[in-house]
């Protein structure tokens, strides 16, 4: 070891010093045992740096590599020039331009920000509810687990397969319509139940409440319950108890849901595509036309600011949080 | 003994399935009292505690405070207080805030209840801590702050279980003295779980002992250790031998015990040096494991090692007869 630190210190101060001892008899060098213990020190400092260093190169490596260098490609490509028929290396704001000066730009990520707003506050509605309910309600641990994997049945089989299947549940002639005819609570089939924005928001809802419920339940599951008994002890109602404990303790969890689903939603294209029939336009799929069209430098622009308008929300969800837990 | 201020337990049960965690206990508490609940763990005590404190459903039984059935009341309607174990401070809450929460879930308005919460905080000598999160108190200030938000409720009866119990073991000392002082001043009875009965003896006035699910003695302190009813209380509360003479069980102080000449032949299988005195520990002809407390100078004028013989001796009158 001592030599490899050696080796390693490389041009650093200890290299002139640690030379001529590497060199004496070895009884010599212990004999002066303070200096040569100093240098050691130094030596294990640098290793340790080194250790550190070369622990986490792999993720690191991973990070640049899959993170990193593709934002910064999408970046760089968004500033370049696209014809129909060639893509030009430039630095234009052109992409951008275009972009913000359009209306369905704006409509676009209107909509957007419309289906993550109602899809999120669903999800943390059903979502706290059914944590809840398996957190506080549920005592046994065994239990609290088999209706925990209950919750994760559906993500036995794929997104796609998931949202096919409400096809024929909620076309015209489907399940919903035909039952709700036959038991006379309407005439005609409601043809808002698919291909519409309701068909777009419950197929989300459907597909992300599980990411709201697993960090809500995780951070539920560890509030100690003596902390409940307290709050009763103090005359805390039941509802107290929940806006007065269990919310403020919850909020970690909820943040985080809240980051998963909003991410998620934000950068969908599938399900509106899926499940509006076509109908409904958010900026993924702006992003997948600009794909398919193989104008790839507006695709980029459009990411970035997709990109850009997540993290500023998150950056705006975090300071809220971390402002509440201040007061 | 009675008086119209006092709490009762009546035919206390609690049982869980099968099993029975409190049988039909009987019990008076005497108004400004300090009472320790004394036993080994799952005897009861705490699930005793919890049912006074409405934190566990009755299965059986009355509890009475001030004349007035409180079994099926909510916690907070009681007229009782818990202080819990692990302290149960609300980490998302300031000091000032922890001991105001139940003024504000009474609806009291801001300033009221942090003036009643700094007087109480005052009261624990926590005042100057008042802004701080949970999370930067140490094990002792985070019980005087459980004690204040306790307090703040102007509890009849305050439940203890284990306050002591996360402590190390100086600061025990220090914060036992702080609780008789505050009972003293409050002049509310205390309800105090523990499993030590040094701390129970140091605290209480009186000394309630339960073992599987019933009170095996109550009664003061002095009474209760020096005149154990049963076995069980004299082994537990310490101090003592439990010989049979002539087929009767009794338990003997072990700094009773005299070596000598003349007794009951044994021997020493333990010497250990306590500093003021010697604990020697002796197996009796008949099996029974005796302890001796000598003072430490009797017992370097004759040093004894294991394996030594000798005769263990008493008065009469130490001896003294248990129930089965």
């Amino acid at each position: 070891m001592e030599r490899v630190h050696r080796g390693l210190t490389g041009a650093g101060p200890g290299t002139a010093g640690a030379a001529a001892p590497a060199a004496m008899p070895e009884g010599q060098a212990a004999g002066r045992g303070h200096p040569r213990s100093a240098r050691a020190a130094r030596g294990r400092g640098t290793v340790d740096t080194l250790q550190g260093w070369a622990l986490a190169s792999p993720l690191v490596i991973v990070l640049l590599a899959f993170l990193v260098l593709p934002i910064v490609m999408i970046v760089a490509v968004s500033f370049w020039q696209a014809t129909e028929f060639a893509i030009v290396p430039a630095f234009s704001f052109e992409n951008y331009a275009f972009l913000l000066t359009s209306s369905v730009t704006w409509r676009v990520f209107g909509a957007t920000l419309q289906f993550a707003l109602i899809t999120w506050t669903l999800t943390l509605l059903i979502g706290f509810t059914v944590a809840y309910y398996l957190a506080f309600h549920i005592r046994t641990t065994a239990m609290q687990t088999i209706l925990f994997l209950v919750c994760t049945v559906p993500f036995l089989t794929s997104n796609i397969i998931r949202m096919i299947s409400w096809i024929p549940f909620l076309g015209r002639n489907g399940i919903a319509n035909q039952t709700l005819i036959e038991l006379g609570i309407i005439d005609q089939p409601l043809e808002w139940l698919l291909y519409s924005d309701f068909s777009v928001v419950l197929a989300f809802v459907h597909l992300y409440t599980l990411f709201m419920i697993v960090p809500i339940f995780n951070t539920m599951s560890r509030i100690d319950r003596s902390l409940i008994e307290a709050a009763r002890d103090n005359g805390a109602s039941g509802w107290q108890i929940l806006t007065n404990v269990i919310i403020p303790l919850s909020k970690p969890g909820i943040m985080i849901g809240t980051i998963f689903v909003l991410t998620l939603v934000m950068g969908d294209f599938i399900t509106v595509r899926f499940m509006s029939g076509s109908q409904s336009a958010n900026v993924g799929r702006l992003i997948s036309n600009d794909i398919a069209l193989l104008q790839y430098p507006s695709a980029s622009a459009t990411s970035v600011v997709l990109l850009v308008t997540v993290l500023l929300i998150i950056g705006v969800l975090m300071r809220f949080v971390n402002i509440r837990k201040e007061l | 003994m009675r008086s119209p201020n006092d709490l009762e337990l009546v035919r206390l049960t609690k049982r869980y399935g099968d099993t029975v965690a409190v049988d039909s206990i009987n019990h008076l508490f005497a108004p400004a009292s300090y009472v320790c609940l004394l036993g080994p763990s799952g005897c009861g005590k705490s699930t005793t505690l919890r049912m006074i404190a409405g934190h566990e459903a009755i299965s059986e039984g009355a509890i009475v405070l001030e004349g007035k059935e409180i079994g099926h009341l909510p916690p907070a309607q009681r007229g009782t207080a818990m202080m819990f174990q692990s302290y149960a401070l609300f980490p998302h809450l300031s000091v000032k805030d922890n001991v105001a929460f139940s003024l504000k879930m009474k609806g009291i308005d801001k300033a009221t209840r942090i003036r009643k919460a700094m007087e109480l905080l005052e009261l624990v000598a926590m005042a100057h801590l008042a802004d701080r999160m949970p999370a930067q108190l140490s094990g002792g200030q985070q019980q005087r702050v459980a004690l204040a938000r306790a307090l703040i409720t102007e509890p009849r009866v305050l439940l203890l279980d284990e306050p002591l119990s996360a402590l190390d073991p100086f600061l025990r000392i220090r914060m036992r003295a702080e609780l008789k002082r505050l009972q003293r001043e409050l002049e509310i009875t205390f309800i105090h779980v523990t499993h030590g009965q040094d701390e129970a003896l140091a605290l209480a006035d009186e000394v309630v002992v339960m073992n599987n699910a019933v009170i095996e003695q109550a009664g003061p302190p002095r009474d209760v250790w020096s005149r154990p009813r049963t076995e069980f209380v004299a082994r537990f509360m310490g101090g003592h031998n439990v010989v049979t003479v002539d087929g009767i069980r009794y338990a003997i102080r072990s700094d009773a015990v005299r070596l000598g000449p003349e007794g009951i032949p044994a021997t020493t299988t333990g010497v250990e040096y306590q500093g003021d005195r010697v604990a020697v520990t002796a197996m009796t002809g008949s099996d029974e494991e005796v302890v001796a407390l000598l003072p430490e100078e009797a017992f370097f004028n004759a040093p004894l090692n294991p394996g030594d013989a000798i005769h263990l001796g008493w008065e009469q009158r130490w001896l003294h007869p248990l129930h089965a």
